[in-house]
């Protein structure tokens, strides 16, 4: 019988109980991408040696008790595709990194590697990140494993997708203003956004650098803990990466929501919601009340210039961050007889419409004479939205609302980019106050998953999960697969 | 000086100096590659994070963190408790990131100042700010320039390593300041180890904002940026060239041009490389990858203590101390390896005026013919502290000295033991030399008469045939008071 749709915990049990090995929990993973990827497209490589080497490694390590075999030891995990690995294929989701393969492994997959984890491949996702829809990749649109026609969110379409089909139990993505929550809620998976700081930037293709974050994708709120776990920690090859030991997220797992103070931000369950959304986070707040947590409506009154400071602060960002694509050392290169030219035509080529349209945004809103208008604006305003969440975390130990406005919708639905935009405007403060956030399934609405978001002070990482931990184990909707898993 | 005069034109001329100074760190700026790079083939010195590659990440060198505070509190700035790093954003094949990481609107340091003489006029020139920022590579174009250039290679080496911008004010009003502005600036530096004033390889790098005025004006005239001075005349020269011709412009009613002009040596001629309108807009932002700088006052303070006296306070001491003259001292102290030299020639009990006529007369000769500082020579200054410590007591005299002086510069030895050894010693008993003497007086009876006739010369040549029938091991002063005494007897 296939392994695919356990839980990472159920199959490090199983491991430990002799009765699989890791070979077989990756012949099960690359059994499940066969036959579901040429629908998927979820991944974009498959790191064929390196899995099998890490399945030998994690051999050795289960078999050696002295060698600390840790809980991810011979999982299989799939990796979004802004994550170097030393010599593989590592594109971004861009035409202009189709051939780039890094020299160096980003810390966190270093941190994997070491941990015995078994890396099946590289994920699609967003060209750069950026996006919600997963679209905007160079190497075609992923599906929704609960509906192939639909979207699975993004920017890490590829890694939300790769867990809700049961192809691996664990994934990474990266989360600039909602790339993990808003896909794990439309893949009916759990993703989880740290603090800020809290994993290595160090070998993540920047997007927006003081936004960027890498996380989690799993079925269970138990395995996000563990694989974050994995992942977090000081690193000094990132500079903007926080020094205090990490807690332990497992710590109070099992703690529970009595006595807890939980906000519901009045902001976040507006006009812009569906009306399933409502229904099924609104049933989950009531759930957590029933846990013994006091619930009570707050207000973060800066919520809907989130959108806005956002799309000046990350776009500016990444216009710096993207002038290093410019076809002289690596990557693609369309050969010009003059320097200019060739700078210009490769980047013309290389980068798909919404990378230049931010590129375009960003290089205005730091131009001399908008400066002040637009970027210092948006880093005042960025401000005070981090004020207000303080604010509000005087009187509530964490937050819940929804994670986004709609569920997975129809791939190629939205053309308008600004509508596109909005299914971020419930993850994006989260990001510009740095905050760790968590999105779990809450239930379906017209048979597509709903997700609960959880947020909570910076640094309290643990906190989140103890929330989550708490619904999941009050109610079944994290038991669900999408129906392709087992087909 | 070799330098044009510089021409009076009527005009008030405003000169400010931006100069980089590559630090003597042994890393680069945000990664742990070696920052010498002119010894590396090319490439080899380089990392993910200096060749810009996607994902890797800066983090910032304490050293070099420490060297800009030094030097910043050596042309005594201020040290604000609050700096961060922004970037500067421009393509550029020898710029990978696209971006340099530089410093804008919060740098490490800021209004200083140095003082300096001109032509015996006490000058100061403020110190806008020094900050830290990082080097780009190198190009090495197939062609002279890289408009015409078929191809062009590229160099990383250099990316990275850490630079430091000392923006000067617009205080200097002639070439000659500014050249002693940058002749003082490139000596503190080398003096506080933070530079190896390299200008020709172009370590040290200084570009000049000229602009004219009507005198008695107070707004300041169109600005001329003028870069590509790799020497101290390279900088009067193009200074001057462009003095004269901002004049020539204004006096035939013409207005000047805001652009950049870069130094053609070989022409002798600034030449226009870029005019205002296309100038970069450089779209500074605050660096996201790196938190802000927080220095704390230990350090600034434990940095200041460590500071060495600089070249011009040591230059007073040394006047006063060892009774010395303004330009003795000053070239004692003009290097800082030279005048450590100096006191410890003087502490191993030299007196202060024969260590300071050796050490500049034939210990520096020597120096320069080896390429090897006396401190690094074999003989030592131990060595020569013991060598002059035979001439002050009359052991060997001068010359003999001078002999020894260079056959031990650089093998070194033991100057007593040598001279024992070949019998050296200065002959200095007044009846073996009288005797020289009157021989001397006997085989020259020509040069005696002119003597006898007034012609002081004549005497300098009898003791010089005494030294000769000694082998130079006579007491000069001696044998000159022997044959006064004979030949006006
Ligand atoms: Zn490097």
């Amino acid at each position: 019988m296939s392994s695919a749709g356990l839980t990472a915990a159920a199959m490090a049990a199983a491991l430990r109980r002799g009765e699989v090995t890791p070979q077989e929990l990756l012949a099960d993973a690359r059994a499940q991408v066969s036959r579901l990827d040429s629908s998927l497209n979820a991944f974009l490589a498959l790191t064929d040696d390196l899995a099998d080497r890490q399945a030998e490694r994690a051999t050795e390590m289960l078999r050696d008790d002295r060698l600390g075999a840790g809980p991810l030891c011979g999982i299989p995990v799939a990796l979004k595709d802004v994550l170097c690995v030393e010599g593989y294929p590592t594109t971004a989701g861009s035409r202009i990194l189709e051939n780039f393969r890094p020299p160096y492994t980003a810390t966190a997959v270093q941190r994997l590697i070491d941990a015995g984890a078994v890396p099946v491949g590289k994920t699609n996702c967003d060209e750069f990140a950026m996006g919600s829809s997963t679209e905007n990749s160079a190497y075609g649109t992923v599906g929704n494993p609960w509906d192939v026609e639909r979207v699975p969110g993004g920017s890490s379409g590829g890694s939300a997708a790769a867990v809700g089909a049961g192809m691996v139990p664990i994934s990474y993505g990266t989360d600039t203003g909602g790339s993990i929550r808003q896909p794990a809620s439309l893949c009916g998976v759990v993703g989880f956004k740290p603090t800020y700081g809290r994993v290595s930037r160090y070998g993540l293709i920047a997007f927006a650098s003081s936004l960027d974050q890498v996380g989690p994708f799993a079925h269970s709120v138990e395995d996000a803990a563990v694989a974050y776990a994995v992942v977090a920690g000081n690193d000094p090859r990132d500079s903007t990466s926080v020094i205090d030991a990490v807690e332990d997220p497992l710590s109070a797992l099992r703690d529970g929501v009595r006595g807890m103070r939980l906000g519901v931000p009045r902001e976040y369950m507006g006009d812009g919601l569906e009306a399933g959304v409502r229904e099924r986070v609104t049933e989950a707040i009531r759930v957590l009340e029933e846990l013994g947590a006091t619930v009570e409506e707050v207000s973060l009154p800066s919520t809907e210039l989130g959108l806005s400071t956002y799309y000046i602060i990350a776009p500016a960002e990444c216009s710096s961050n993207l002038a290093r694509y410019d076809g002289v050392r690596f990557g693609m290169r369309v050969e010009r007889p003059s320097l200019t030219e060739t700078y210009l035509r490769t980047r013309d080529q290389g980068f798909g419409n919404e990378v230049k349209r931010r590129v375009m945004l960003g290089t205005y809103a730091l131009s001399s004479g908008y400066y002040d208008a637009y970027y210092r604006r948006a880093q005042k305003v960025r401000t005070v939205i981090a004020r207000e969440f303080d604010a509000v975390f005087e009187t509530v130990d964490a937050l819940v609302c929804p994670t986004s406005p709609k569920v997975a919708f129809t791939t190629g639905a939205i053309q308008d980019p600004v509508e596109m935009y909005l299914n971020d405007a419930l993850t994006i403060p989260v990001n510009l106050a740095g905050l760790p956030g968590i999105s779990l399934p809450c239930g379906f609405s017209d048979e597509l998953p709903v997700g609960l978001q959880v947020i909570a002070p910076r640094l309290q990482d643990a906190r989140v999960f103890r929330v989550a931990a708490a619904y999941e184990a009050a109610t079944e909707w994290h038991r669900h697969r999408a129906p392709l898993v087992a087909a | 000086m070799t330098a044009p005069a510089t021409v009076d034109t009527g005009y008030e001329v405003v000169i400010g100096l931006e100069v980089h100074a590559q630090l003597l760190t042994r890393s680069k700026m945000f990664c742990s590659c070696s920052a010498a790079y002119t010894t590396a083939p090319p490439n080899s010195n380089t990392c993910p994070v200096c060749l810009g590659l996607p994902g890797a990440l800066p983090v910032i060198n304490r050293q070099a963190v420490e060297m800009t505070v030094r030097t910043a509190l050596a042309l005594n700035c201020e040290i604000p408790p609050f700096t961060k790093f922004d970037r500067k954003n421009y393509f550029y094949p020898d710029l990978p990131k696209g971006y340099q990481i530089s410093q804008y609107d919060l740098p490490l340091s800021q209004d200083g100042h140095l003082e300096f003489d001109v032509d015996g006029v006490r000058t100061r020139c403020g110190v806008t700010r020094v900050h830290l920022e990082e080097d780009t590579g190198t190009m090495h174009h197939a062609g002279d320039v890289l408009q015409e250039a078929t191809s062009s290679l590229v160099d990383l080496n250099r990316c990275g390593v850490p630079l430091m911008e000392i923006v000067g004010e617009p205080d200097l009003r002639s070439a000659d300041a500014a050249r002693e502005y940058l002749v003082r600036l490139r000596q503190i530096l080398v003096y506080i180890g933070v530079n190896d004033g390299n200008l020709e390889e172009g370590s040290l790098r200084c570009d000049a904002n000229v602009s004219l005025r009507v005198r008695g004006a107070t707004e300041l005239g169109t600005k001329v940026e003028v870069k590509n001075m790799n020497s101290f005349r390279a900088v009067h020269h193009a200074i001057t060239f462009e003095i004269e011709r901002q004049a020539r412009v204004l006096d035939d009613g013409g207005a000047l041009v805001q652009e950049t002009r870069g130094w053609v040596e070989a022409r002798g001629a600034t030449v226009s490389q870029r005019s205002k309108e296309m100038a970069h807009d450089y779209r500074y932002f605050p660096e996201p990858d790196l938190p802000p700088l927080q220095l704390g006052r230990d350090l600034v303070e434990s940095i200041r203590a460590a500071i060495p006296e600089l070249p011009e306070a040591r230059a007073a001491r040394f006047s006063s101390q060892y009774g010395l003259s303004a330009y003795d001292a000053a070239v004692l102290t003009g290097v800082r390896a030279e005048a450590d030299t100096y006191e410890a020639l003087v502490d191993a009990g030299v007196s202060a005026k024969v260590a300071a006529n050796w050490q500049m007369g034939d210990v520096a000769a020597l120096a320069n013919e080896h390429h090897v500082a006396l401190a690094d020579s074999g003989l030592g200054v131990g060595g020569l502290a013991a060598l002059l410590a035979l001439v002050e007591s009359g052991a060997i005299n001068g010359s003999t000295a001078k002999e020894l002086l260079s056959e031990l510069y650089i093998v070194g030895g033991d100057p007593a033991a040598l001279v024992t050894e070949r019998g050296l010693g200065q002959v200095g008993d007044a009846a073996q030399l009288a005797a020289v003497v009157a021989e001397v007086i006997e085989a020259n009876p020509k040069a005696c008469a002119d003597f006898r006739g007034g012609r002081e010369a004549a005497l300098q040549s009898l003791v010089g045939q005494v030294m000769k029938a000694t082998r130079g091991r006579a007491d000069a002063r001696m044998v000159t008071t022997l044959l006064r005494e004979r030949l006006s007897g």
